[in-house]
């Protein structure tokens, strides 16, 4: 039976793990690299590097330590941040990334789902989304959760999916940083509209969140997870065999 | 020497990597000599599969891994790679494959119920049928591996090594004498996918 994924993400700026984070045995805590092998080596079942530089030169360390773990971490790659073109694409995915998300760029221009799916395959292509209530809707935003788009979330999500998105990270905005649960409401919603892996993603507190994410919502195919995780507050091995003990398939390293 | 044939499908840093990482000496080559050179060849894919058998056959190197093959050397396919090891696909139509195995590649919707996600995507657990196939080594029933795919090896009976659950059972590896496939990913399936590349590595001639 194919298990239930853990995601830790990873915020990089100017080549630097941002969001403190403390581990006893990292000699650098805020090295990407470091901190991708202790969650490989933990159980971690894929990684996000998410690239919040804006500027030439902290994209140039992005790919560089990108470049970097792909040589030492032997589990798949997610990117994002700042993929608006194709050569975007090309150019993480020469650095070693396995799949690459897509959020305000494809806002911007939707045919870039289209044309990176046709490039590259469905299975490639990640759609990340930040959505909030607003008016008794799902509502997309764009620019980081900056901007509210006017569109209606579930419908935004079903156009990239038949464009060619392969899987969907759904970021409640409404739960992020709360850490009182995922979103069941929006995921339920998400997962009833499309056939591609639903990603879990804001309002993770604890192991029981999880448990009750997959044992509510069978459905959805993985939890995305930073602050719990860097912080210590939650540990992948314990996390995984908490949902094996609770019936939920995991792979245990 | 590992060699990983370039015919211009997919990335081959993370094989690269991989190989380093269990310390073997691979190197990507792209023409005949360097096929012809490598001790251990390695045929990767991703994609669709007309495309990557039509750039096989552009470069030439089709002839050269069917002479490597039946030369005794290790040959092992990779995803796609695997699946253009079977006689044909019909991925978007009927497409002739390398035929060194018996067999078909065909979409795992036959195999598995509705209701169940495709692609294929994520860690699943092997159930050997051949616990005795030497890129097994230090594998165990249950070990988890990473997939990526929406068809699959079928009518494969005499080379099946290894098949996966998928509310049906789907082909996740296969071998038959020198010839070797894994329909998932070893180098990024972890420990466990590093050491099936370095049984490859280690597989008697």
């Amino acid at each position: 039976m194919i298990t239930k994924r853990i995601i830790p993400c990873l915020d990089v700026k100017n080549g630097r793990v941002v969001k403190g984070v403390n581990f006893a045995g990292l000699n650098d805590v805020a090295s990407p690299v470091e901190l991708a092998k202790y969650y490989s080596e933990a159980g971690a079942d894929e990684l996000v590097f998410y690239d919040i530089t804006a500027s030439a030169e902290g994209r140039r360390l992005f790919t560089d330590i990108l470049t970097e773990t792909a040589r030492q971490v032997f589990i798949p790659l997610t990117v994002g941040g700042g993929i608006n073109t194709t050569e975007d694409f090309d150019r993480v995915l020469k650095c070693g990334a396995d799949k690459v998300s897509v959020n305000s760029g494809a806002i911007r221009n939707p045919s870039l789902v289209r044309d990176a799916a046709r490039l590259y395959g469905d299975q490639c292509v990640v759609l990340s989304v930040d959505v909030k209530r607003v008016g008794g809707e799902f509502r997309v935003f764009a620019k980081g959760g900056r901007e509210d788009t006017g569109m209606e979330a579930v419908r935004w999500i079903r156009r990239c999916v038949d464009m060619g998105a392969g899987e969907i990270v759904v970021n409640s905005m409404d739960t992020d940083g709360v850490k009182g649960g995922f979103d069941l409401e929006m995921l339920n919603a998400v997962c009833e509209a499309v056939s591609v892996p639903v990603i879990a993603s804001g309002g993770a507190g604890c192991m029981e969140d999880f448990v009750t994410l997959f044992k509510t919502l069978p459905k959805v195919d993985a939890g995305l997870a930073a602050s719990i995780f860097h912080f210590g507050e939650v540990r992948i091995a314990d996390l995984k065999r908490t949902m094996a003990e609770n019936g939920i398939p995991a792979r245990i390293v | 020497m590992i060699g990983l044939i370039d015919y211009g499908v997919g990335n081959l840093f993370s094989l690269a990597s991989s190989f380093a990482a269990v310390g073997a000496e691979a190197e990507i080559v792209s023409d005949a000599e360097g096929l012809r050179r490598a001790n251990r060849l390695i045929l990767p894919g991703v994609g669709a599969f007309r495309d990557a058998a039509d750039k096989l056959r552009a470069t030439g190197l089709d002839r050269i891994v069917l002479e490597q093959a039946a030369a005794g050397k290790p040959l092992l396919g990779i995803c796609l790679g695997m699946q253009m090891l079977f006689e044909k696909s019909y991925e978007y139509g009927e497409h002739e494959g390398l035929g060194l195995l018996k067999g078909s590649v065909k979409p795992i919707r036959d195999v598995i119920p509705a209701d169940y996600k495709i692609p294929h995507i994520g860690w699943n657990a092997l159930r050997l049928t051949r616990p005795d196939c030497p890129i097994f080594r230090d594998i165990r029933d249950g070990d988890h591996m990473y997939f990526v795919h929406s068809y699959h090896a079928a009518d494969c009976a005499d080379s099946l090594a290894a098949v996966t659950e998928y509310g049906g059972e789907l082909t996740a590896a296969v071998w038959r004498d020198n010839v070797f496939g894994c329909q998932f990913h070893p180098e990024k399936s972890g420990a466990a996918g590093l050491s099936i590349l370095k049984a490859f590595c280690e597989v008697a001639v």
